[in-house]
């Protein structure tokens, strides 16, 4: 069956959606043995593995949810990029402002 | 975008389905919000244990795991899905989405599993700040993808009566789209809670 829908290469075809995949394995096995491993101090382990999923997050947009396809002005993009500044400035503001609490008591 | 519509004769009819899924990508946007302000919540609470379990004695990690690559695939199935309609196929398609469904249900039961393992330990949503936060979050993603099958279970049946049309050929996109969301909103979770979390 997946050879059969190879040889049609409308749509990023199979082959984009099995890259996409393979690339989402990999990039949850590592961070994984990094933690259970302990590889890394904290400091850079935090940020390696965040980094990673920010990765497998852009590889979901582009190779499943095929973000640019379409003809005409990108509004979905539009909306992706307001939703990712709202997420980093409530869970980042959040998280900031929150390192003063301790200062408060 | 306009996936699904650049490929349809019927002009006027295709503008109205393909403005449906820039509404779509807009609500999952809000949905985008939703997530954020329950990971703020989780990520400010998480050292709050009161005296109770912590992460590290709660998650086990292999449950987890299994959790995490039945979703990839599944999102991955979904993907195959939304392929084999593009070919035209519509038994493919509906086989698919079969297994789409199975692997979500699987997600499902592993995560209904575990929190009842953890409840049982006394670590119910009202131990503490952290488990609040923890149980709120994980259950709010879990509750998503609980709809998402029902939603595609629902499909699969319009599916199989009306075939594949500008509309079923719509809907299939915008599951798939809200599919992959899911999976990309657990991405973060298994990271900024499990991993972080057994840390």
């Amino acid at each position: 069956m997946m050879q059969q829908e190879m040889h049609t290469e409308a749509h990023g075809s199979t082959k984009s959606y099995v890259i996409g995949f393979v690339l989402s394995i990999i990039l949850t096995i590592i961070p994984l043995l990094l933690v259970v491993n302990h590889v890394l101090p904290v400091g850079p382990l935090v940020v390696t593995i965040m980094g990673m999923a920010v990765l497998q997050f852009l590889i979901q947009l582009f190779f499943f949810m095929h973000v640019r396809e379409g003809e005409g002005p990108k509004y979905n993009v539009m909306a992706l990029i307001l939703g990712v500044i709202f997420v980093i400035t409530i869970v980042g503001g959040s998280m900031w402002v929150m390192t003063f609490n301790s200062m408060v008591q | 975008m306009a996936h699904v519509a650049s490929h349809d004769e019927h002009h006027g009819h295709v503008d109205q389905e393909s403005l449906k899924i820039l509404g779509f990508w807009i609500f999952l946007v809000t949905d985008c919000i939703l997530f954020a302000t329950l990971f703020a919540s989780y990520m400010v609470l998480r050292t709050h244990i009161d005296g109770g379990p912590n992460g590290k004695e709660l998650f086990e990690l292999p449950g987890v795991v299994a959790e995490t690559f039945i979703l990839l695939t599944s999102s991955f199935t979904s993907g195959l899905a939304t392929l084999a309609m593009h070919k035209g196929k519509v038994k493919n398609l509906i086989g698919w989405l079969a297994v789409t469904v199975i692997l979500g249900a699987s997600f499902v039961g592993l995560e209904i599993n575990e929190f009842t393992k953890m409840a049982m330990e006394g670590a119910t949503i009202s131990r503490s700040a952290f488990l609040s936060g923890f149980f709120t979050l994980v259950g709010t993603h879990g509750l998503h993808v609980s709809i998402g099958l029902i939603w595609m279970i629902g499909l699969m049946f319009q599916i199989s009566k009306r075939g594949i049309t500008a509309v079923t050929k719509r809907k299939v996109f915008i599951i798939g789209l809200y599919w992959h969301f899911l999976d990309v909103v657990w991405i973060f979770l298994f990271t900024a809670v499990y991993l972080l979390g057994v840390m």
